[in-house]
């Protein structure tokens, strides 16, 4: 079953056309890596599934997105709502300036949840699902700032997760992280995305490889292929693909 | 990051090309050696072949070396996968030319079964071979699938000459008893010769591999049964 489907997608930030008729479909529940060289539409086309692109001024979308069937952009979509099921994770960790515990309960409080109990309960189980309760168990209290960048990294995934959304899209999520928090975080993909559709966007080939089910290659706000991410790393349809996997341009 | 891969590329690419010259040397050597009742030439390729051997190991250690440091994908990733092998498939080879050239040192040959060698058509059991080798390894050089392809074909003739050279060994063993030992080494050396075949057809088949991504391995005798 498809979860995301975009159909004809043009994007345009003022006269720049950033996004070229893109239309590919994801299925629940797995995770899509796109990549491609810097400046190529891939953070533009994730912030779409979100409708961040809407903060932007002079921006304009053409061609539709849909989520479990219901066009994202249309009129009677609450954005807030949108962005409850569709969780973000960002390049750097941006915890706010607030208690580890508060930075997990935000999302609940916003959405106007007030049961402590329920509360306490979901902050420990979006932790546990963060795989960062055992390090953090102890000092819920403390500044989120005191933890480090891959912790930090995880509080941001468990405050996104803790509002239960089934799609998660992940900006370059470990690319200020050290080699084992990186890990953590891949493992981290693969455990969600037994519940949640992920979409990422990552520089790492090697991390593109080793997470997802399927891989874009966008060039020059074009989708050059999109396909099985075995078939993308192995043989590739396209040359521009593999030119650019092979560290041959891009 | 890309000279660097490039660079690694080539000198694997040098190795493999080096690698297949010394079997082919190793190759043709044998069957002269055979033919023209060669002990010394029959002795070069018994010395050579440790140097097959050591070549194989220095290329797999290479290849393992640019798998690891540079996490090659795509066409490098297969190239790297068929170059080991092609590699192993070369060193093979390179065995069944030691074997060949140590049955003209164990068995004293005389120059009237040279006449036995032309009812076995085994000149034309060797050039196949050669010819074969050659071919494939110019189809990895051009980046030739048809070429490659072409090599599955010319097998069959393998097989077939080595099947009549069965049938002429019994033959000549039953009217010339005294011969049977000469017949059941020769017969050892045409299965060589055949199985030498295969392993080009090995090659044939990574080159493909390589160059396309299409994976012929049992394919072809699939389609024989």
């Amino acid at each position: 079953m498809n979860k995301i489907e975009a159909k004809n997608v043009d994007f345009y930030y003022g006269d720049f056309h950033a996004l070229k008729n893109i239309s590919l479909t994801i299925p629940e529940r797995e995770v899509v890596a796109f990549i491609g060289p810097s400046g190529c539409g891939k953070s533009t086309f994730l912030r779409l599934f979100n409708r961040m692109n809407d903060l932007i001024p002079g921006t304009r979308l053409e061609g539709s997105i849909e989520i479990d069937g219901q066009n994202i952009y249309d009129k009677s979509v609450d954005v807030d709502v949108l962005r409850k099921n569709v969780g973000m994770v960002f390049q750097r960790p941006n915890p706010f300036p607030k208690s580890i515990f508060e930075n997990v309960a935000y999302g609940l409080r916003v959405n106007g949840i007030k049961d402590k109990d329920f509360i306490t309960e979901r902050v420990e189980t979006a932790l546990k699902g963060a795989a960062l309760w055992n390090e953090v168990k102890d000092k819920l209290k403390e500044s989120a700032y005191a933890l480090s960048g891959g912790q930090q990294q995880r509080l941001c995934i468990a405050r996104a997760m803790a509002v239960s959304p089934s799609v998660l899209l992940m900006d370059e999520p470990a690319s200020a992280l050290d080699p084992i928090s990186t890990a953590k975080i891949e493992e981290l993909i693969c455990e969600l995305s037994e519940q949640t559709t992920i979409v990422i966007v990552t520089h790492s080939m090697q991390q593109a490889a080793r997470v997802s089910h399927k891989t874009a290659f966008f060039y020059l706000g074009e989708m050059v292929e999109y396909d099985e991410t075995k078939k993308i790393f192995t043989h590739p349809e396209k040359e521009a693909t593999q030119n650019y996997i092979t560290g041959r341009f891009g | 990051m890309v000279k660097f891969v490039e660079n690694e590329l080539t000198a694997i690419k040098k190795e493999v090309n080096d690698m297949w010259l010394l079997v082919h040397d190793q190759l043709n050597n044998a069957y002269n050696a055979v033919l023209n009742i060669d002990l010394e030439l029959a002795e070069r390729v018994m010395t050579r072949e440790k140097r097959v051997n050591a070549f194989e190991l220095k290329i797999d250690s290479d290849i393992e070396d640019f798998i690891a440091l540079y996490n090659p994908v795509a066409i490098d990733l297969r190239f790297a996968l068929a170059m080991l092998k092609i590699n192993n498939n070369l060193e093979r080879i390179g065995d069944y030319a030691d074997s060949i050239a140590r049955f003209v040192q164990r068995c004293p040959l005389r120059e009237e079964d040279k006449e036995l060698f032309k009812k076995l058509r085994l000149e034309e059991m060797s050039t196949q071979v050669l010819s074969m080798f050659a071919q494939t390894h110019e189809s990895l050089s051009e980046q030739n699938i048809g070429l490659a392809k072409s090599v599955f074909e010319e097998d069959e003739l393998l097989d077939q000459l080595n099947r009549e050279a069965v049938d002429i060994l019994a033959d000549y063993a039953t009217e010339h008893p005294e011969s049977m030992k000469l017949c059941l080494e020769l017969a050892g050396v045409f299965r060589k010769m055949e199985r030498a075949g295969d392993h080009i057809s090995n090659l044939a088949e990574e080159t493909v591999f390589y160059i396309d991504a299409e994976v012929l391995k049992h394919t072809r005798s699939m389609e024989r049964n």
